[in-house]
């Protein structure tokens, strides 16, 4: 009875380690789908084996070990390597044109439907 | 005439996307960000190759002027080629040379500095490449210019140092005080 208790024990932390460790992995991996791999363009730091990514995984494991939430990981990560690092671009005067263009495209598609409607 | 529109619009779409492809072609694959704030912000730990004490970076680029941050590998074929250009750098009193030895072989490591000589004061390891992306770089080789008082990195190479890059090297470290 004892020996099955022991059993149940240890197969329970066995459990629980391997849970916070999935926990704590799936961060970096949502984190490092977030980030371009520099010098394999194309892919995400998540999708690649480079030397880089790997490394890169491991810098933000430390980072989230050291108590660092997304944002300042990605800030980090900006300082060091610039705006292109993440695959989310902010709005400046390079990247407008990026944002607007759908916007405008979409305006005149809409103008183009409306005149053939009204036209029917 | 809705036709001629049309084949106006196509055409000069063409002519367009032509131009931006074009200019496109001259531009480097490789992005690299402005080194606008370019302040040495952290203080990480790597241990040295030639013993297990452990450093920091700034006490590292303390001594002298200017430093170098050479970032390299035994197994990194460019490195090679670069190595002579350091050894050249080593004569100037300015500057001290540090060598970031990453994802290495230890015995490796020794051998190829045994082989081609060692331009470097002092080398720290760097087996996850944790140190070296805390310092912006992409892989090996890379080499950085960082002026010691005000901890600023000066211009940042990616890949081997050549006879251009050299020159320029040397002309920022005598220009800048």
């Amino acid at each position: 009875m004892k020996i099955k208790i022991l059993v149940l024990i240890i197969f329970y932390l066995i459990g629980s380690l391997n849970l916070s460790y999935a926990a704590n992995s799936e961060k970096v991996d949502q984190i490092s789908k977030n980030l371009r791999c520099l010098i394999c363009q194309g892919q995400s730091i998540y999708d690649s084996q480079s030397d880089f990514a790997l490394s890169m995984k491991i810098l933000i494991q430390n980072k989230i070990d050291e108590g660092k939430n997304n944002e300042q990981i990605y800030d980090f990560l900006k300082s060091k390597y610039g705006e292109w690092i993440v695959y989310d671009p902010e709005i400046t005067k390079n990247t407008f044109l990026l944002w607007l263009l759908p916007l405008i495209l979409f305006v005149f598609g809409a103008i183009l439907i409306i005149r053939k409607v009204s036209i029917k | 005439m809705v036709k001629n529109i049309k084949l106006i619009a196509v055409v000069s779409l063409v002519i367009v996307s032509f131009f931006i492809l074009l200019k496109g072609l001259n531009k480097t694959n490789n992005y690299s960000p402005d080194l606008n704030s370019s302040k040495i912000d952290f203080n990480f730990k790597a241990k040295f190759l030639y013993s297990n004490e452990e450093t920091t970076l700034y006490e590292l680029i303390n001594d002298k002027d200017f430093s170098i941050i050479n970032i390299w590998a035994s197994w990194c074929l460019p490195c090679r080629d670069e190595h002579s250009f350091l050894l050249n750098l080593k004569s100037l009193d300015k500057l001290n040379i540090i060598g970031i030895n990453y994802k290495d072989n230890e015995i490796n490591a020794k051998k190829f500095i045994k082989e081609l000589g060692n331009p470097y004061s002092k080398v720290v390891v760097d087996p996850s490449g944790v140190n070296s992306i805390e310092l912006g770089a992409y892989g090996v080789p890379e080499t950085l210019l960082v002026h010691n008082k005000t901890k600023t990195i000066l211009k940042k190479y990616i890949g081997p140092l050549d006879d251009e890059k050299l020159a320029e090297l040397k002309m920022i470290i005598k220009n800048e005080n």
